[in-house]
């Protein structure tokens, strides 16, 4: 592949199709400046300010606009809230839809067929592989993006963080809860990267 | 592929790159800046990296699957012939292409996206709490209404304005933009009692839908 796509880039180039400055800015916004640090401060901001977390799951484009994310493949944004009662979880079947300005590029396995397969259809076995067990009275919401809507879990906010600020709040939150594959950190977990 | 048996489970890797080979990144990129030349729709390049034959579709990693898109668009498109991709080397000079992304527009563009919402007079033909089932079509090119929710009764939960339609789109015939709503499917009607989820919600729009 690496002699393949070099080929393809320097026909692109030579023919005048790309600008080879693009190409390195795409690579150096999506590697190291987008990811999901940017979402876990849209969670953060909701679980510290009542009124964000009501305009958000209003219009949650706008309020994730406010914070700086906008663009490319989160033109239309939803946010999930999770809560004791129901858990929401994100997929897209078809492809791999994902919401860019908050989360940065999808995991391999987001994209790969074993989730694409079964998060519509068992989603509680989904959360097994991530090692979550839920209580069988929550409700199991899936929600599949087949359209340029992109969505956003909103994860329940840990328990014993009543005094943290929201930047501590911020390293809770895990990719994979804003996926819905996954929970908030609890406190005594917490580490300082965002998977 | 929502729903097909027998992957395996879901392999989480820990502190995951976000590119696991150079040539990814550089894919990545190329494709991305191509989608920015106009050349082809969004909607064209899914098609295109759907349309792969099913066993190479399911053999191969997300990048190569972009890759084989990427290379099937150029060729299908005259942008550049099977000689040149393999060689590397312009053999036949370019063809004109509606734009070109510069480096030093990349940040402006991402961060305006592409929205598809379009106008569209006149009210959407379904409201919030209708009873809807979807057809049961199985067109020959693009959709993007999945199999398992066919011919299924669910309630519209959300309506997202118009959007550009992607099963036109992807046939170069025009935006047509439609009513798109989300649907929410009890997961026993698209699985039986086969299920672990409650409810499975689905992005469809209006050609998709039909009143109950």
């Amino acid at each position: 592949m690496d002699v393949r796509v070099r080929a393809l880039e320097s026909l692109l180039v030579e023919k005048g199709y790309v600008d080879p400055k693009a190409l390195d800015v795409l690579i150096e916004t999506y590697e190291t400046k987008v990811g999901p640090h940017n979402g876990a401060r849209v969670v953060a901001r909701a679980w510290t300010d009542p009124r964000y977390r009501e305009w958000l799951l209003a219009d949650a484009t706008a309020a994730i606009a406010s914070l700086g994310y906008t663009g490319r493949q989160g033109e239309h944004m939803v946010v999930l809230p999770n809560s004791a009662r129901v858990h929401n979880m994100v997929v897209c079947t078809l492809c791999s839809c994902y919401p860019w300005p908050v989360l940065g590029l999808p995991p391999v396995w987001y994209k790969s067929a074993p989730y694409r397969a079964r998060a519509v259809i068992d989603p509680r076995g989904v959360l097994a592989d991530f090692g979550v067990m839920l209580p069988a009275d929550v409700e199991m919401r899936v929600w599949d993006s087949t359209a340029e809507v992109r969505y956003l879990v909103l994860p329940e906010r840990p328990a014993g963080t009543d005094d943290w600020t929201e930047e501590q709040l911020a390293t809770l939150v895990t990719r994979d809860s804003m996926i819905g594959t996954g929970l908030a950190r609890a406190p005594a977990a917490c580490a300082p990267a965002i998977r | 592929m929502g729903g097909m048996q027998d992957f395996g489970p879901v392999a989480p890797e820990a502190d995951e790159p976000r590119f696991h080979h150079p040539w990814e990144r550089r894919a990545f990129a190329l494709t991305l800046a191509m989608g920015a030349t106009g050349a082809w729709n969004l909607d064209q390049a899914r098609r295109t990296r759907e349309s792969l034959p099913p066993a190479q579709y399911l053999a191969s990693s997300y990048y190569e699957i972009w890759f084989a898109g990427l290379v099937a668009l150029m060729r299908e498109r005259g942008l550049a012939s099977a000689a040149e991709i393999a060689s590397g080397c312009k053999h036949e000079p370019p063809k004109s292409l509606p734009r070109r992304l510069d480096g030093d527009s990349v940040a402006a563009a991402l961060a305006r996206g592409a929205s598809t919402q379009r106008p569209l007079p006149g009210t959407p033909r379904f409201a919030l709490g209708d009873a809807v089932r979807t057809v049961n079509f199985n067109p020959p090119g693009h959709t993007r209404l999945p199999r398992y929710c066919r011919g299924k009764q669910g309630t519209i939960v959300a309506i997202h304005g118009a959007h550009v339609y992607p099963d036109a789109n992807a046939r170069g015939d025009g935006e047509n933009p439609h009513w798109l709503y989300t649907v929410r499917f009890p997961a026993r009607e698209l699985w039986g009692p086969d299920t672990s989820a409650t409810t499975v919600h689905v992005d469809c729009f209006e050609p998709y839908l039909e009143a109950r």
